[in-house]
């Protein structure tokens, strides 16, 4: 099937001539536009320089002036079997976090080795790079083969070097190919120099890959990544929007969003300019209506009831690599990417952090270097949904985000219970059993013009001036037309306690404050409540009770905000009309519902 | 899953990751084949929605059908349609057209310029109005930080290098040194205050898909790409004075794939007919200064 296309990246030591091979194989199947190469030994000989098939690919100013490829380069070519992607990564290990995002996505790589300097520090790292990102079809081409006179000797000791190296790691190569890119010996075509070698040529070798299969056969998995409603276009469906990232689905399915763990079912498969589709598989983005009106939001995952469920936990257990200039420490703040999801974490403790050239495991390591790999335990401010590897692969996946940037990738291998889990587990099973109106909370925003949003008020100060200012805010929330209600902590602590012994513990409190905001929320209304000294691990308990994105929490002191404090900070000492106003300058009360 | 399956339903996953991380999201439509199929997965991933403004910088050099087209289409899809330009060099008769300036200097001051402009707010920004069919002064000049364009990686050498979201900083450069990593659909979407970034939807696409696509889609492409009876297309669209029309009696996509894949065009470069491609280097150094 020609349309049938497949990703394959070339990786290996600088110098090694990954560029130069895969110049070569372009003009060899003659997948370069007309007068290409003349123009190019033109330019070469009018600024004096030999001609080099790397220049092809090396298409960036620098690149060409320093002799080595600094990004990695995407090109094309097609042979009567199938279409490929070949992308070129540069071998230099101040690039490597190029070379993850040309080799992430392959299907197969191609590792190349100077026949004449044999095995070299990248030659090593980037192999076990490809374990990490899991690619599995790996073929070694030994380059430069002219350099030692096509001999089938020094090809064996190349071979059996690397392979005891490739054992260690797990990694075994499709096949062994001597080639000399420059002269296009067993590129293209088959050598005579080296009739020794009987197997494959590159060419024939990539013609002989597997491709991949989607991961269809394996239980639905779709993040949400956002949900659509163009209401002032006159459309009145409500989407939710995602690619499905695994398995397939019916119109007519029960589906749960994970984590809350909301059920409904599955009204329609959305698209434009296509027939209407009663079925949908991975590797799609599409969009789907539900009957049951539920709640959703993006970074959740919706999955078939009927299928295996995937896994939530906030402590995970992780194997990473990591590409960033500052060093990945315990105690600081990442957030982590899986899916559509974004949640902020600590590393809580660095295991073992591998040298991935030598294999070395520096056990005591203090923190992961860039280009180092490790195992880590994760500690995340709130539960997330993921895989483990018998489910969907791209669940498993995650990237860490430094302030700014991506800087680091890793798989999930595990996770450890802790109270946040067990918790989300309850509030998934209470949101299960629970049994919904026909009434969407859409449908509600528009009749009330207002978004449900939970005001949470809490810090160090007096309780009388918590209570007094939750008030004041109600009133003007009220004035300006809202529809809000004031509650407090103590409210519940007294509605709640046991008949019999007047007792209420200050763990069980919290938690009928967390179940009441939830229902209070469901109302559509605008809550505002207070409770004394709440911590971010009390904030997170509330955004899974709630299940909310809507929420302003302040930290009403005297005193300033403490460290890492996820609360918005109001100065209890201002004047209360100057609180009431610096307060809904952070109010970001949407009119209904986008 | 074919290969336009793919690349479809990764360039709509792109669309609606840039529409949901990034907050001042504009879309350029240089009404070219690239920009319109853009467009039309924009309609896809949105179930015929165009959730974002559309911007056309607007050189005064493109060919009238363009403009005509451009209009027509906007109208008929309810789009946001915003025209920038180089007014006071186009005033001033500042071209290469007019025997001024050297034609990279042109392309640098049409196009570069005005999209800087366009895109922080900086210049003037005209916007179709949907009742009275015309253009009139947009009074919105919040800047841009996020703007998807059509550039694909088989265009060109520079291009071949790009990342899907590509951070450009407060001047709008390039810094091709330092990209950041992007694997596993995930993507940068965090950026420091005055930043901005171009997103790229289309760099895994080659001509041949753009017009395998078209074809099946039926997107609607303007006329100039087509022989109207004289032997004579247009293969890429630029302003008038600086592209070339090729011979070539295409008068459908079909026809073109044909063209593509076996007639004469098979092994030649597609910008060939593009002047300002001419020297090795010579868009990178444009692109590196905010060139699309």
């Amino acid at each position: 099937m020609l349309s049938e296309l497949m990703n394959i990246v070339f990786v290996g030591h600088v110098d090694h001539g990954k560029s130069t091979l895969v110049g070569r194989l372009l003009a060899d199947v003659g997948a370069l536009p007309e007068g290409r190469i003349e123009k190019l030994k033109n330019y070469c000989k009018l600024n004096a320089k030999p001609f080099e098939y790397a220049f092809l690919l090396d298409a960036l100013a620098d690149e060409q002036a320093q002799g080595i490829t600094i990004d990695i380069a995407r090109c094309f070519f097609k042979t009567s079997k199938r279409k490929y992607l070949i992308l070129d990564a540069p071998g230099h290990i101040e690039f490597l976090k190029n070379l993850v995002t040309g080799a992430a996505n392959a299907e197969a790589a191609f590792l190349v080795i100077d026949a004449e300097e044999g095995i070299q520090e990248n030659t090593r790292r980037h192999a076990y790079m490809l374990t990490l990102l899991n690619i599995k079809q790996l073929i070694v081409l030994v380059n430069k083969m002219d350099l030692i006179n096509y001999s089938e000797g020094r090809f064996n000791e190349v071979k059996n070097e690397f392979s005891t190296y490739l054992g260690k790691i797990g990694l075994l190569p499709i096949v062994y190919i001597p080639v000399c890119a420059r002269e296009g010996e067993n590129v293209a075509r088959k050598s005579n120099l080296m009739t020794w070698y009987q197997g494959a040529t590159i060419l024939e070798a990539l013609d002989k890959l597997d491709k991949q299969a989607a991961d269809e056969d394996k239980p639905f998995r779709m993040p949400i990544q956002d949900i659509y409603k163009f209401t002032n276009e006159n459309d009145k469906r409500r989407i939710l929007a995602g690619q499905v990232s695994s398995g397939s689905l019916q119109v007519g399915d029960e589906i749960i969003v994970y984590p809350s763990g909301k059920k409904s079912t599955v009204k329609t498969i959305e698209s434009f300019n296509a027939l209407l589709q009663t079925s949908v598989k991975a590797g799609y983005s599409t969009g789907l209506t539900l009957h049951e009106q539920i709640y959703a939001k993006r970074g959740e995952v919706i999955v078939l009831a009927k299928e295996k469920q995937p896994q939530t936990a906030s402590t995970l257990k992780v194997t990473l690599f990591w590409l960033g200039l500052k060093p990945l420490s315990p105690g600081k703040t990442y957030y982590l990417k899986l899916g559509t999801s974004k949640t902020k974490s600590v590393v809580k403790e660095i295991t073992r952090v591998i040298d991935t050239s030598s294999l070395e495991i520096l056990e005591t390591a203090s923190e992961v270097r860039a280009n180092q790999a490790a195992e880590c335990v994760l500690s995340l401010f709130m539960p997330i949904v993921f895989d483990t590897v018998q489910a969907s692969p791209a669940m498993q996946r995650f990237v860490l985000v430094d302030e700014y940037d991506i800087a680091g990738g890793g798989i999930i291998q595990g996770y450890i219970e802790d109270k946040k889990s067990r918790l989300q587990e309850h509030f998934k099973s209470r949101n299960i059993h629970w049994v919904t109106g026909e009434i969407s909370s859409e449908e509600r925003a528009k009749v009330l013009n207002q978004t449900a949003h939970l005001i949470l008020i809490t810090g160090d100060s007096s309780p009388d001036l918590r209570k007094k200012f939750a008030i004041d805010l109600e009133k003007a929330l009220f004035l300006q037309g809202k529809f809000p209600y004031y509650i407090g902590m103590a409210n519940v602590k007294h509605s709640f306690e046991n008949l019999e012994t007047f007792i209420n513990s200050p763990e069980e409190n919290f938690h009928q404050f967390c179940q009441l905001l939830n229902i209070l929320l469901n109302t559509g209304l605008i809550i505002v409540a207070t409770a004394t000294n709440l911590t971010n691990e009390d904030l997170a308990i509330i955004k899974m009770s709630t299940n909310q994105n809507n929420i302003t929490a302040f930290w009403l002191s005297d005193k300033s905000l403490p460290a890492d404090s996820e609360f918005i900070y109001l100065d209890s000492q201002a004047p209360s009309d100057k609180l009431l106003l610096h307060a809904q300058k952070n109010l970001n009360l949407t009119s209904v519902a986008k | 899953m074919d290969r336009l399956d793919q690349l479809e339903n990764q360039s709509i996953y792109i669309l609606r990751e840039a529409y949901s991380q990034i907050e001042n999201l504009a879309m350029l439509w240089s009404i070219g084949k690239d920009s319109t199929v853009l467009l039309w997965l924009a309609r896809k991933a949105f179930f015929g929605h165009v959730p974002f403004p559309l911007i056309h910088i607007d050189t005064s050099f493109k060919i009238p059908e363009m403009i005509a087209y451009r209009d027509k289409l906007a109208l008929e899809w309810k789009l946001t349609m915003i025209v920038g330009q180089n007014e006071a060099a186009i005033n001033a008769k500042q071209t290469f057209p007019d025997g001024k300036i050297e034609r990279a200097e042109c392309c640098q001051a049409l196009k570069t310029k005005a999209l800087k402009d366009t895109l922080s707010g900086e210049g003037k920004r005209y916007r179709l109005s949907k009742e009275l069919g015309t253009y009139v002064l947009d009074h919105d000049n919040t800047p841009y930080t996020g703007v998807i364009v059509g550039i694909r990686s088989d265009e060109e050498g520079s291009r071949s290098k790009e990342r899907y979201f590509s951070p450009r900083d407060k001047n709008n450069t390039w810094d091709i040194g330092s990209q950041p990593p992007e694997f596993w659909n995930q993507y940068k979407t965090d950026f420091p205050p005055g930043s901005h970034v171009r997103i790229h939807p289309l760099l895994d696409w080659t001509e041949l898909n753009i017009w395998e696509y078209i074809h099946r889609e039926k997107i609607p492409t303007v006329s100039l790409y087509y022989d109207q009876g004289e032997g004579k297309r247009y293969r890429s669209l630029g302003c008038g004075p600086c592209t070339n029309s090729v011979c070539s009696s295409a008068k459908n996509p079909e026809e073109i794939i044909i063209e593509l894949k076996h007639g004469q065009f098979a092994n030649i470069a597609e910008r060939s007919g593009r002047a300002q491609d001419k020297d090795i280097g010579g868009l990178e150094a444009l692109r590196k200064e905010g060139y699309m």
